[in-house]
């Protein structure tokens, strides 16, 4: 195998469910060795439908999977000996303490005992205190660190992380990113879906956002910024102005804050910003300005773009 | 095979009956004593004997019987429906095992379960009435046989079941009569005819009065028959459950 080729790659996938309802549209998506991609998309968009398919807990409906050079159908066991799933819900079972439940799991994943690793995994979660508490006594925060202690039990080379921080406190939620970057750099391939954006924002190689069962766009979370990003430049006016010179009409600014303040919108991605002509042609009117700033659109403003265009 | 995979389900569900040990174990200790009290005392009376056994004893084999089948039946179908029910079932989707290893480590437990509670309430009956075993590896086969058969049958009900009622629903509606009327508590040789041939075409007859030959070498039917039928039923389940799996019935949908 190519160490350059994707280890998860899902070609024209499509899920109707029992219902009738089609949940994922021809779906294309390829998962680099390695990467922290994360997959965006509002409520219902059908990322969590995806990972189930991949992981195995639902059928699909059409298309094909292939994991780690393995179809998830036919060879599932190679395929799903990779992958460790932390699921959106806190399914856990009640009575059984955290370490019999993340052993479990090792087992049911057909490795062989190894309380060292286990124990590491606990303690980087910080869990290693609770690992005889019976799991009706943990809280919420603590038991989604179960379910991704018992996906990492068998040591995946994959790991899905859906909506990994819903209901994690913040600190928890860094030191959960901390052993996420240390996954990575250990080599796991790492898939989260999260509302939180700026969280993908700051974790993602590349980022996937999905609507309404078809995915929209798949790019690099810094080329994503660069091609969606739009800037916008700020200039505070010395004087206040009535209305904007007709000299100035081909750059369509905005003006703002009563007269005081003119506002630019420009795409990063164009070879010319403009911003040189732009500020010669304000002297030209006379126009002076004591103060400017340039802020970049965020992840979030792009996503919420993409989503409502579709 | 996935042989870890395989214990881990059994040596869990096993973890889960030492847990509810009250519930899994003595509660059918009780009930069964108390059919000892009520019908060995009560009813065994007045009937001394069953073609040549005092009735006591002759209703051993079939409360044994009672008992494997409904908890054989409740032991699996809730195994797999309560991680069906709290999720939990996901895990097992995603992992790297078979359906006939998933189905090796519920069943297995389930049918364990039964055939230690069956062995259990075999040694109260014996504080109660004598006791003796011709064939003590047919006896034993039986056991096993209706263990299996029936855990996987429960497994069936447990995945099929969508809410509790449905899951109760079987094992009342269907299960208990057929064992109640199925010569647990008499042979059905002392029926008049017309009911005797519709009681023949109750599945439960048949194990039951494998079970008893194996006892005291009395059967309301051949003992090959009793095998035969068992091992049809045994069989019409294996086809469900494959199916369920194939298709992905209620578990991946
Ligand atoms: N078992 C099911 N049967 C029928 N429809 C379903 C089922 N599960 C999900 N759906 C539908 O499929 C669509 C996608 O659901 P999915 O859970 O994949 O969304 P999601 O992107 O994970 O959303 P969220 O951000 O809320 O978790 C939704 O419209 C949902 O109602
Ligand atoms: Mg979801």
């Amino acid at each position: 195998m190519r160490a350059m080729s994707p280890i998860i790659s899902v070609a024209n996938l499509s899920k109707t469910y029992g219902s009738g309802f089609k949940a994922l549209d021809n779906i294309n998506l390829e998962i680099n060795r390695g990467e922290i991609f994360a997959l965006l998309g509002p409520n219902g968009a059908g990322k969590t439908t995806l990972i189930s398919i991949i992981c195995g807990i639902a059928n699909l409906s059409q298309g094909r999977v292939i994991v780690g050079g393995h179809d998830i159908n036919k060879q599932y066991r190679a395929a799903r000996s990779l992958i460790g799933l932390v699921p959106q819900e806190l399914h856990t079972d009640a009575f059984e303490s955290v370490w019999a439940t993340v052993s479990f799991s090792r087992g049911l994943f057909g490795k062989p005992k190894n309380p060292a690793h286990i124990e590491k995994v606990l303690k980087d979660l910080s869990l290693w205190d609770k690992k005889d508490a019976k799991i009706v006594t943990l809280s919420g925060g603590m038991k989604r660190r179960v379910m991704i202690a018992k996906a990492l039990s068998h040591e995946p080379q994959i790991l899905f992380l859906d909506e990994p921080t819903a209901g994690v406190d913040v600190e928890l939620r860094k030191g959960m990113w901390e052993v996420v970057r240390t996954l990575q750099a250990s080599g796991v391939t790492i898939i989260l879906t999260t509302h939180y954006i700026e969280e993908a924002e700051e974790m993602a190689d590349r980022i996937g956002v999905i609507n309404k069962g078809e995915i929209i766009l798949v790019a690099d979370k810094a080329g994503l910024m660069q091609k969606l990003g739009r800037k916008q430049l700020k200039l505070h006016l010395q004087g206040r102005i009535d209305a904007i010179p007709a000299a100035l009409a081909p750059y369509n600014l905005e003006l703002a804050d009563g007269g005081r303040e003119l506002i630019y919108n420009y795409d990063t991605k164009g070879e010319r910003t403009g911003i040189t002509s732009l500020l010669s042609d304000l002297r030209g009117a006379g126009i002076r300005f004591n103060d400017l700033e340039t802020t970049q659109s965020s992840l979030e403003d792009i996503f919420v773009s993409l989503v409502r265009r579709t | 095979m996935n042989f870890r995979a395989v214990r881990a389900i059994y040596l869990f569900e096993m973890a889960r009956t030492w847990r509810t040990l009250l519930q899994s174990i003595v509660s059918p200790v009780v009930s069964t004593s108390l059919y000892f009290v009520v019908f060995g005392a009560a009813i065994g009376s007045r009937i001394t004997s069953v073609e040549g056994v005092s009735y006591g004893t002759f209703i051993v084999p079939g409360l044994v019987m009672l008992s494997v089948l409904t908890q054989s039946i409740a032991n699996a179908s809730f195994g797999i429906y309560f991680p069906k029910f709290v999720g939990t079932i996901y895990e097992i989707l995603s992992a790297p095992i078979s359906y006939f290893e998933i189905v090796l480590g519920y069943v297995g437990a389930a049918a364990t379960k039964s055939i230690i509670l069956g062995l259990i309430i075999l040694a109260t009956a014996g504080l109660f009435v004598p006791l003796q075993i011709h064939h003590p590896w047919w006896m034993l086969a039986f056991l096993v046989l209706t263990a299996v058969t029936f855990s996987l049958f429960g497994f069936i009900i447990g995945i099929w079941a969508d809410g509790f009622e449905k899951l109760q629903m079987i094992p009342m509606l269907v299960v208990t009569p057929l064992t109640f009327l199925g010569g647990s508590f008499y042979s059905v040789n002392m029926l008049p005819s017309g009911w005797r041939t519709i009681t023949l075409l109750n599945p439960v007859v048949y194990l039951i009065s494998g079970f008893r030959w194996s006892f005291y070498e009395i059967a309301d039917v051949s003992v090959g028959l009793s095998v035969g039928i068992t091992l049809m039923f045994l069989a019409i389940c294996m086809v469900v459950v494959w199916w369920i799996f194939k298709t992905g019935y209620r578990l991946k949908n």
